[in-house]
């Protein structure tokens, strides 16, 4: 256990050096491509704490990831706020609306858990399209370059730059890891691991369960959020797709394939599914066809998904 | 329109909406009941029956009639054997576990969702009703084919109830219901009971497809609708009980009927499933469930 402290560190370091030293190589879709990846990633790995380490299947994460996303698209382009306030503000909305909605949520267990949050979801999703005036429903928001141009300590941030941006990315890529490992190497995470295993026995063993699931569902909803955010203003762009329950199973998909309880493992199946759609979408418009049968195949035939996998098979000190 | 006349507009459109909510909750109650997992290709099984109904109405021009009663026999068929081969090359790998279930049902809803629209196309697809008898009140005239809908829903859930309360099969099914284990001890094929449970979940929403598709039309996206609205409804009802499902769906269908001729659909839609998450959060159980064994 001590000594996996080094080699993890390494590990996740070296995921992140590569990914800097990415961006002198790849062509100008592939950094896109890359950037996408990289938000999208910190939203499957706030998914993965609470799916992979906690074992509570969420099935309406999109109302977290949109919440982060409309308080930027409507704090930027209606209140006039600045893109740094705009964002911490969005993070704490993020952790309030997780809060709510994680204690209502959790007074339900199992199946009905599942439900609920889709239900709320859903609600979240058509209160969009109702105040269609604010949020212009699927038609969607776009934040113009220059609200993008701001000053901040002293220098100028353009958000359109390519190179920026994927630089931004990939710090908030490192925060979000980091703040994983922290997590999920600690007592803590040992704790949400011990409910995911056996609920009963971990409540017998003192722990208050109700408060670990909670805090559980309030860190991988402020991620969600906190990524929502940085995709409106990174993409400029903010539609009410982006809050439908396509958008709740995509961080699953993810988080299965690349490894559910593994700390890389969201942001491998996000990046292999990325791949995937976007070669499948060469030659047929019918992505959510690979997306279905991706799902279907990993419950079969790879339940453990990639990195987990990798876990069983190689190295068993994997976070 | 004075009072009178309105409120047996809004009490006519409530019963129909109300049948149309049973018979879309009844396959899902049944299946969730019988087999505790939550099968969210439900909504993509309707769909699927909308769609065969609509082939084969367009198949034979002549009368509409006709192609009623062969979708009427062949949706059911088709749609089962759709059910048939999830059930015995998904479902039955993966135990019934009612997570994996939960995620490979959702991969279905995808995969019949796409195949639907490069089969079928974009566009909604109308398709007349068997008679287009109206029967005409001193105020107003009212589809005669809604009302059949409604007769024919009730008849429906007859007959599901009595098979499940009075055929040797619906007490085979109950007692899988009850207890898997004991079931088993018993010599009761549980593996046989589930298939033929969700294929005749599969069946009965494909009916309600054929039944319903007049008064909707068959499109490639149609099927969340349902399937939220079965949720309610199962939901409402609590968990697994038929009984439940059918108070609740007609308590809803009746409610939503008359409140959605002063609101916008979407807002009736927005309270109706936040009402939901709500009754779910406060009674897990739901009104009519028995608490999780």
């Amino acid at each position: 256990m001590k000594g996996d402290g080094a080699r993890i560190a390494l590990l996740h370091g070296a995921v992140l050096a590569l990914l800097f030293l990415a961006q002198f190589v790849a062509g100008d879709y592939v950094q896109l491509s890359l950037t996408r990846i990289m938000v999208l990633a910190i939203y499957a790995m706030g998914y993965n704490l609470l799916y992979g380490y906690t074992g509570l299947l969420s099935l309406g994460h999109a109302m977290f990831f949109a919440t982060g996303l409309y308080v930027a698209a409507i704090g930027t382009t209606r209140i006039g706020l600045g893109v740094p306030e705009v964002f911490l503000l969005a993070i704490a909305i993020g952790a309030l609306v997780s809060l709510a909605i994680g204690g209502l949520a959790l007074r339900a267990s199992g199946v009905a858990f599942m439900i609920v949050t889709l239900m709320f979801s859903q609600a979240a999703f058509l209160t969009i399209l109702y105040f269609g005036e604010y949020t212009r429903g699927d038609e969607g928001i776009v934040i113009a370059d220059s609200i993008r141009r701001f000053g901040f300590l002293g220098m100028t941030v353009d958000l359109a730059s390519a190179t920026l941006r994927y630089n931004l990315a990939l710090a908030l890529l490192a925060i979000a890891m980091g703040v994983c490992l922290a997590i999920v190497r600690s007592p803590l995470g040992h704790v949400l691991i011990a409910i995911r295993e056996n609920e009963s026995r971990a409540t017998m063993l003192g722990y208050d369960v109700t408060r670990y699931k909670l805090f559980a569902v309030v860190v991988s909803g402020t991620l969600s959020a906190t990524a929502g955010a940085a995709y409106a203003l990174m993409f400029a762009y903010a539609g009410s797709t982006l809050a439908s329950i396509q958008y709740s199973i995509h961080p699953l998909l993810w988080t299965l394939l690349g490894g559910a309880a593994t700390v890389l493992g969201p942001l491998a199946g996000t990046a292999v599914m990325y791949a995937v759609v976007d070669i499948a979408s060469g030659f047929t418009t019918a992505n959510l066809l690979a997306v279905g049968v991706v799902l279907i195949l990993l419950v079969l035939f790879f339940r453990k998904g990639l990195l987990g996998t990798v876990r069983q098979r190689w190295l068993p000190w994997l976070p | 329109m004075s009072f009178f006349p309105h409120l047996l507009l809004a009490v006519l459109e409530g019963a129909v909406a109300a049948a149309t909510l049973a018979l879309t909750a009844l396959g899902l109650s049944l299946v969730f009941g019988v087999m505790r997992v939550v099968n969210v290709a439900h909504g993509e099984f309707y769909m699927l029956g909308a769609m065969v109904a609509w082939w084969l109405s367009q198949l034979v021009p002549a009368h509409p009639l006709l192609g009623f009663l062969l979708a009427l026999i062949g949706a059911p068929l088709a749609v089962g054997a759709v059910a048939f081969a999830t059930e015995r090359l998904v479902l039955r790998r993966i135990g019934y576990d009612p997570e994996a279930t939960i995620v490979a049902t959702i991969g279905l809803m995808f995969l019949i969702q796409q195949l639907a629209l490069s089969v079928f196309g974009a566009d909604a697809k109308p398709v007349n009703a068997p008679f287009t008898y109206r029967i005409v009140f001193p105020w107003f005239g009212y589809s005669g084919y809604k009302l059949f809908v409604v007769a024919a829903s009730a008849v429906l859930l007859l007959c599901v109830w009595w098979v499940m309360s009075r055929t040797r099969f619906g007490l085979i099914m109950r007692v899988t219901q009850f207890d898997r284990e004991t079931a088993t001890a018993f010599g009761i094929p549980v593996g046989r009971v589930y298939s033929a449970v969700f294929v005749a979940g599969a069946a009965i929403v494909a009916i309600a497809a054929v039944l319903l598709v007049p008064i909707q039309q068959a499109h490639y996206l149609m099927g969340l609708d349902p399937l939220l609205m079965s949720f309610i409804v199962v939901i409402i009802g609590g968990l697994g009980s038929l009984k439940g499902s059918v108070i609740a769906a007609l308590a809803i269908g009746l409610l939503g009927g008359i409140v959605s001729v002063f609101f916008s659909p979407t807002f009736a839609a927005i309270i109706a499933t936040l009402l939901v998450a709500f009754i779910l959060v406060i009674r897990p159980q739901g009104f009519f469930g028995a608490p999780a064994r």
